[in-house]
């Protein structure tokens, strides 16, 4: 086991991984309970799907993937908002439509330009050496920044999200945090991406807020146990996925599926 | 002193006139009470003071009323059934409002929310998970909450609902003991028999509506 840690962090790309998943995932399971709590958990998915769109379009024009990505994911995100908020389409089509349609986008200039190759499986899945150095500072800002901005908007999202009305009515801007946590979740999901893959991204968000909620039932208990959970769980299946020659992306998202259960258990056995 | 001026209020849903043209004025200190039908428009009308909806016509006039001085209260939101909070955590949060620039609770704010479990005797809950609560005790959670705003007008929306005859009574006079002190109530209530002698004020929803006192109101019912 040892022998097999040493060796997995004599490879500079695992450490550059390391560095940029342990970053994404903990900003990811921050925003994903928000997220969760408000229903809007499919906005991960289908911003996920947008960012492949994009990335498809960005890489045969030569651009960095990341910088022309984190933009128009953004620009996604504040539309599907707007959408929900219009409310002529309802918001769960909305993200079906957006996230397909992009999809598709994607695939096509995909297999016009770069061809159909081990690159499509890479964006589709994720690829543990897609990392480039330059990227790790971009992906470790970026985090950081999410982090100072959730720790410093905490309370306010704690009771925006508890009861939108009640905030609205004592003068909140409501419209200010969901944007703020959209484009945030916007963000993260480009960053993480390189990884996770477009397919599995979703899942850093959605599971470690969810599983912790099992368990735990005070607010701060769960932020600081679903990142703690979230971190765990992506050195696990990096772990693995090398000692076993898998995808990292899914043995992350298996690992924390496995603590999901663990927790379910748990939770059951306790109430009974 | 006027505290709030409501002039020729009308709400669409759709469409559809969920209330037309509703007009009232109410003093500092006043507790007013709104009644009517399922329909007529009561939370509605509450909603569109607090600014939580747009009312197509008419207009608010506050005096003396800043935005972040308003307290609402309504029933329990689909969200709250399963988030994870504790009643501290939920109490506290009303304190939020006061602040502009940094959202970190400070010791006033604490000191506050002690106050406030303490007055409506749940601080022994204070760990104890939102989602785990009856609903009466919940009802006094987000009572206590929306006192910790410190608002000078409080809009509660059946604030008595799913509590027992003695529970209510006893939320009532907490009211009561908080309007007393100088803060304008607007409670929406269909249990008019339970609730009028608590109100001063009386607007009654309906195809026309009724606004007085409660003497006019009762004269007038009598």
């Amino acid at each position: 086991m040892l022998e097999l840690l040493e060796e997995l962090f004599s490879y500079s790309f695992v450490v550059r991984a390391i560095i940029v998943g342990i970053s994404v995932s903990l900003c990811a399971s921050l925003l994903g309970l928000p997220l969760i709590l408000q229903r809007y958990s499919m906005i991960g998915d289908g911003l996920s799907h947008v960012a492949f769109g994009t990335l498809a379009i960005a890489l045969p024009l030569g651009f960095s993937p990341l910088k022309v990505s984190i933009p128009l994911v953004m620009l996604a995100a504040f539309l599907l908002l707007r959408i929900r908020e219009s409310s002529k389409i309802r918001g769960d089509a909305a993200i079906a439509i957006i996230s397909c349609s992009s999809l598709a986008v994607g695939v096509i200039v995909m297999s016009q330009t770069v061809g159909m190759n081990t690159d499509i499986c890479n964006y589709m899945f994720g690829s543990i050496l897609a990392i480039k150095q330059e990227e790790v500072y971009l992906c470790v800002a970026i985090s950081a920044i999410i982090l100072a901005l959730f720790v410093f908007f905490y309370n306010k999202i704690f009771s925006v999200i508890f009861d939108i009305n009640y905030a609205k009515a004592s003068g909140t801007n409501i419209e200010f945090y969901n944007m703020l946590l959209a484009l945030l979740t916007a963000a993260i999901i480009v960053i993480g991406m390189r990884i996770m893959g477009a397919m599995l991204i979703s899942s850093l968000i959605i599971f470690p807020a969810l599983t912790s909620m099992r368990i735990l039932k005070k607010f701060k208990s769960v932020v600081i146990c679903s990142a703690i959970l979230s971190c765990i769980c992506f050195l696990l299946g990096v772990v693995v996925s090398f000692a076993y020659n898998i995808p990292a992306g899914a043995s992350i998202v298996a690992a924390n599926l496995g603590a999901f259960l663990i927790f379910w258990l748990i939770s059951s056995i306790i109430r009974r | 002193m006027k505290a709030l001026l409501c002039k020729q209020i009308s709400v669409k849903y759709e469409s559809k006139l969920a209330l037309e043209e509703c007009s009232f004025e109410i003093d500092t200190g006043n507790f007013l009470g709104v009644f009517g039908k399922n329909g007529s428009g009561k939370s509605t009308l509450l909603k569109s003071i607090a600014g939580i909806i747009k009312p197509n016509s008419g207009t608010f006039d506050f005096y003396g009323i800043k935005k972040n001085e308003i307290g609402y209260m309504a029933q329990q939101t689909p969200v709250q059934k399963d988030f994870p909070a504790s009643i501290y955590e939920v109490v506290i949060s009303g304190t939020l409002c006061k602040h502009k620039r940094f959202f970190f609770y400070n010791k006033n704010d604490k000191k506050l929310a002690d106050k406030n479990l303490e007055l409506l005797g749940i601080e022994q809950l204070k760990h104890k998970s939102f989602q785990e609560l009856s609903g009466g005790q919940k009802q006094r959670v987000l009572l206590a909450r929306m006192l910790c705003t410190e608002a000078k007008l409080l809009l509660l929306d059946e604030p008595a609902s799913g509590l027992d005859t003695a529970a209510a009574e006893q939320l009532l006079s907490t009211l009561k003991d908080i309007n007393s002190q100088g803060v304008t109530i607007i409670m929406v209530s269909h249990d008019i028999q339970n609730a009028v002698n608590f109100c001063d004020k009386i607007l009654h929803l309906g195809k026309a509506h009724f606004f007085g006192s409660r003497e006019e109101y009762n004269a007038r019912t009598a």
